[in-house]
């Protein structure tokens, strides 16, 4: 049996002749969180809709759970939560969570809405249309879409953004929930206080390729910040002049 | 398939935007015309066709970009294409929403048109709803595999209509000339009938096979 959930090899992803993601490769295995770091333009979002199979990339292999990807019981098993949060908003929580849960022919499909919007604190708006929804509770509400049948590997793009303290409380639970049952994460994040110390491994992406990476659990915050700006600063990918 | 049709349903019941507007803007298509033409004019099977069929195809074209619009809001379109399903089934769901909308429109506006137009009853009128079935199936198959592609960019109001209607001059063309038969009472009109047909088989099949490569990047 393959023990990696993500091999990527060389991939590359070109948008009008220009290189977003520009040779990465990586092994991910079976309860590894991984952090995805880079200033803005670094490429973590292709590369996350590159994961997710939303985007072909212009090179290089991809390979989830050991298979070609772009399968549909590849795709069961993926988890995906965007800029965007793929919700209807003229439906309510609970017929989002319906739609998406027939989709993906989710089991006791009532029981797991009712646990979802509960765990992650929406139980009291389940049948408010999303139209009224604050940023924030859109994506708590995003979250629960993308954890509603219990994706082998969740790929989370900046989750962070828009939630208040009780909100990041409960992604942060959330999460932590997730590692335990050794789904294997992968997320993006500016955030270093709240997203590095979930992490088994992190890598620096700079202009589409890696800068750095770590083989093991990242330094600490502090170090790791300085370790991200030294690594991202303009004149740190640039040609040395030979001496 | 279900789940989608299942959506498309909540939220026009929700929102009740789609039909509200295809039904307002396919009566005052009627209307006009029906001004326009003097009471010889309007008389002629061929007018009531042209009328019958020119009123489909605008209306046809809203209920295409509306089906699609409703995904492209917080990137919708995206989660169905990360869905466990093969995207011809999204085409068939889409195919069918399209379908079921245009035929409400239809229920009320062909005996509106017909009244108006002043077509006295023949047998030969019973075929109608058939002929108008054909088409409307072939017209939302050819339509859905266009509206998928123009929706996704910036000028989508104008290259959905110059992709399509081009392409969709064949079935037009069979379609009136059905249709005029019908309501000059002229007897079957078999050949047209097949031309429908075989523009339904063609672009259902068509669209669902390559309904992937459509949508995906």
């Amino acid at each position: 049996m393959n023990k990696w959930v993500i091999e990527a090899k060389n991939l590359r992803k070109t948008f009008a002749w220009t290189p977003v993601v520009d040779g990465v490769s990586c092994c991910i295995g079976t309860g590894e969180v991984i952090g995805l770091f880079g200033p803005n333009g670094a490429g973590k979002t292709t590369c996350l809709r590159l994961l997710a199979t939303l985007l072909r990339p212009s090179a290089g292999t991809l390979r989830l759970f050991g298979d070609e990807p772009y399968r549909p019981s590849v795709r069961r098993r993926l988890g995906f939560l965007g800029h965007d949060s793929f919700l209807y908003a003229d439906l309510t929580p609970t017929e989002n969570l319906i739609f998406y849960g027939r989709a993906y022919e989710v089991s006791d499909l009532k029981e797991r809405i009712d646990l979802t919007l509960e765990q992650l604190g929406l139980r009291d708006w389940r049948n408010t249309p999303v139209r009224a929804f604050s940023r924030g509770m859109e994506q708590r509400l995003a979250l629960a879409r993308a954890l509603l049948h219990d994706p082998d590997l969740l790929l989370l793009d900046e989750p962070y953004t828009g939630l208040d303290a009780r909100g990041v409380a409960t992604l942060q639970a959330t999460l932590g929930r997730a590692k335990e049952q050794q789904k294997t994460i992968v997320l993006t994040t500016h955030d270093f206080a709240l997203g590095l110390p979930l992490c088994d491994r992190a890598v620096i992406l700079q202009g589409g390729r890696i800068a750095w990476q770590s083989d093991d659990r990242p330094p600490p915050v502090p170090e790791f910040i300085e370790l991200y700006h030294a690594v991202t600063q303009p004149s740190a990918l640039s040609p040395q002049p030979s001496s | 398939m279900w789940p989608l049709l299942w959506k498309d349903l909540h939220l026009e019941l929700r929102t009740k935007e789609r039909v509200s507007s295809l039904f307002v803007l396919a009566v005052l298509i009627v209307l006009v015309f029906v001004f326009a033409l003097s009471p010889e004019q309007a008389q002629r099977p061929e007018v009531g066709a042209a009328l019958l069929w020119v009123t489909l195809l605008f209306a046809g074209m809203l209920s295409l970009q509306r089906a699609f619009l409703i995904e492209q809001e917080r990137g919708c379109f995206f989660a169905l294409l990360l869905c466990p399903f093969e995207p011809g089934t999204l085409f068939l769901a889409k195919l069918l929403g399209n379908v079921v909308s245009l035929l409400l429109v239809e229920v009320v506006v062909t005996p509106l048109t017909l009244l108006l137009l002043g077509v006295s009853w023949s047998p030969s009128l019973l075929l109608l709803p058939l002929v108008l079935l054909l088409g409307i199936i072939g017209f939302s198959a050819l339509g859905t595999l266009f509206a998928a592609i123009a929706v996704r960019t910036r000028a989508r109001e104008v290259l959905l209509p110059v992709l399509l209607l081009p392409l969709l001059v064949p079935l037009l063309i069979a379609a009136v000339n059905v249709t005029s038969a019908l309501l000059a009472g002229s007897p079957w009109p078999g050949a047209w009938l097949r031309v429908l047909l075989a523009f339904d088989v063609i672009f259902v099949v068509t669209g669902w096979l390559i309904f992937a490569q459509v949508v995906r990047e």
